[in-house]
């Protein structure tokens, strides 16, 4: 248990170290979303209709940016060893890295996400329900991601690799985030888009870590 | 069975009169059911001769589902038990089953331009169909990214695994979002309803689809096993020299 928490609390660390701070992230994210009215223009309805859904884009691309060095830097220092000699399950230890980047980087951009969401025209009522879907949806992003970058890891610059073994898996959670942030700017957050997204969040909470684990323990050898 | 394909003599023993099989099988199929669908078999009351396309285009839906799932098998079968074939199977059906999918939604535009009137929509079968060639394409980048092979296979397995469970999860995602947003589909579930005519055909093509991709298959991971042959003795040629 104090190798997960430890490892944990090194991963946040890190994930709001300098260099690698989740500051990039979050800016990106919120470049992404401003290139939105830029590119279709600044009518309110139709920025209304659209913002929340291109949202989700944004926060599902700057997910995608931080998988990379996730286990590459582990893979390289050493860090990898540890965690396969540690008692403790790798399984529970990938669950702990993704964690950890949720906390450190996915809540962030849900945070942000209210005030963008606001600027795109969502009615600020819904703003605080499309951020709850989202910081909900960035640990499907997240945990599902963990299977890409693990087993990815030793490639170098794998970040198109990634993003192409990743972007299948984040199907379901940006369907059903996308709709249940559509119909929170229509005033009903939580039907059944809501209870969806929360059920494949659940999903990448449960098969992502063992998924990642298996290929880890392959990058090893 | 499984044990008895691990030998690689044996399977190359095997192969040898089982791909030229299967070739020979899949052009006979070709020859009786491509004429009889595109020629011999009735136009649609409604769609025309353009119903034809139908003979091209659902066995690749059908093959490049089929054919993920014999490589999740594969996958399957690498990871427990280590058998070395079983990861040249997977990878030697990947990129034929990444043309199956990308034929299913050339031809399924092509379709659908005369029939719906519009070359693509977001339906949930195209949208999943769409899904499972991407999820394709990342099983062979990723296999080509990785430099030593054995590691390449069973990472490359592992993710096949993972996308084994995506899929469905993905193609029940996209149903219920696509009836959400669009109401009655284009599509209609008619695979019961079709006329013997049409069946026949649609069946001979579906045969010589299969037995394409076995011909492909076996040529493919006999290719792969003599390569490494290669290889291997290349190497113990310049230890020796």
């Amino acid at each position: 248990m104090s190798a997960i928490l430890a490892l944990f609390r090194r991963d946040l660390a890190l994930a709001w170290s300098a260099g690698s701070g989740a500051a990039a992230p979050v800016g990106f994210f919120l470049g992404a979303a401003m290139l939105l009215p830029l590119s279709v223009g600044a009518e309110r309805t139709l920025l209304g209709a659209i913002g929340a859904p291109i949202l989700w884009i944004a926060a599902a691309l700057a997910s995608l940016m931080v998988l990379e060095r996730l286990f590459q830097a582990d893979l390289e220092e050493g860090g990898l060893d540890q965690m396969l000699l540690s008692p403790a399950p790798l399984e529970a230890l990938a669950a702990a890295k993704a964690a950890a980047l949720w906390v450190g980087v996915g809540l962030p951009i849900a945070a942000a996400a209210a005030p963008a969401a606001i600027a795109l025209q969502a009615p600020p009522a819904a703003a605080g329900a499309i951020a709850l879907g989202l910081a909900i949806g960035e640990a499907a992003f997240l945990f599902a991601g963990l299977v890409g970058a693990a087993a990815a890891a030793s490639v170098k610059r794998a970040g198109v690799l990634i993003a192409l073994l990743v972007l299948p898996f984040f199907a379901p959670p940006i369907l059903f985030g996308a709709a249940a942030a559509a119909a929170a700017a229509e005033g009903a957050p939580f039907g059944p888009a809501f209870l969806l997204l929360c059920g494949t969040t659940l999903f990448a909470l449960a098969l992502g870590p063992i998924a990642a684990a298996a290929a880890l323990r392959l990058q090893a050898t | 069975m499984i044990q008895a394909f691990a030998n690689p003599a044996r399977f190359l023993s095997f192969s040898a009169w089982a791909w030229p099989f299967a070739g020979v099988a899949a052009l006979i199929l070709f020859a009786i059911g491509a004429p009889w669908a595109l020629v011999f078999s009735p136009g649609d009351y409604q769609q025309g001769e353009s119903v034809r396309i139908m003979y091209v285009h659902v066995p690749a839906a059908w093959w490049a589902l089929g054919i993920y799932a014999f490589m999740g098998g594969a996958s399957f079968v690498s990871l427990i038990w280590r058998h070395a074939l079983a990861d040249v199977a997977a990878r030697a059906a990947a990129p034929i089953g990444a043309f199956y999918a990308g034929l299913c939604l050339v031809t399924g535009s092509l379709w659908g331009a005369p029939t719906w009137g519009t070359w693509w929509v977001w339906d949930a079968r195209l949208t999943s169909m769409l899904i499972l060639f991407l999820t394709y394409l990342g099983y062979l980048a990723l296999h080509a990214a990785i430099d030593d092979e054995e590691r390449a296979g069973r990472l490359a397995a592992v993710l096949c695994l993972a996308g084994l469970i995506n899929l469905p999860i993905v193609h029940y995602s996209v149903e219920w979002w696509s009836t959400l947003h669009q109401g009655a589909s284009l599509l209609r579930d008619g695979g019961a309803a079709i006329h013997p005519s049409m069946l026949g055909p649609l069946l001979t093509m579906a045969g010589a689809y299969a037995a394409a991709f076995a011909a492909l298959l076996l040529a493919n991971m006999r290719a792969d096993v003599f390569r490494r042959r290669v290889e291997a003795a290349r190497l113990r040629r310049a230890r020796a020299s």
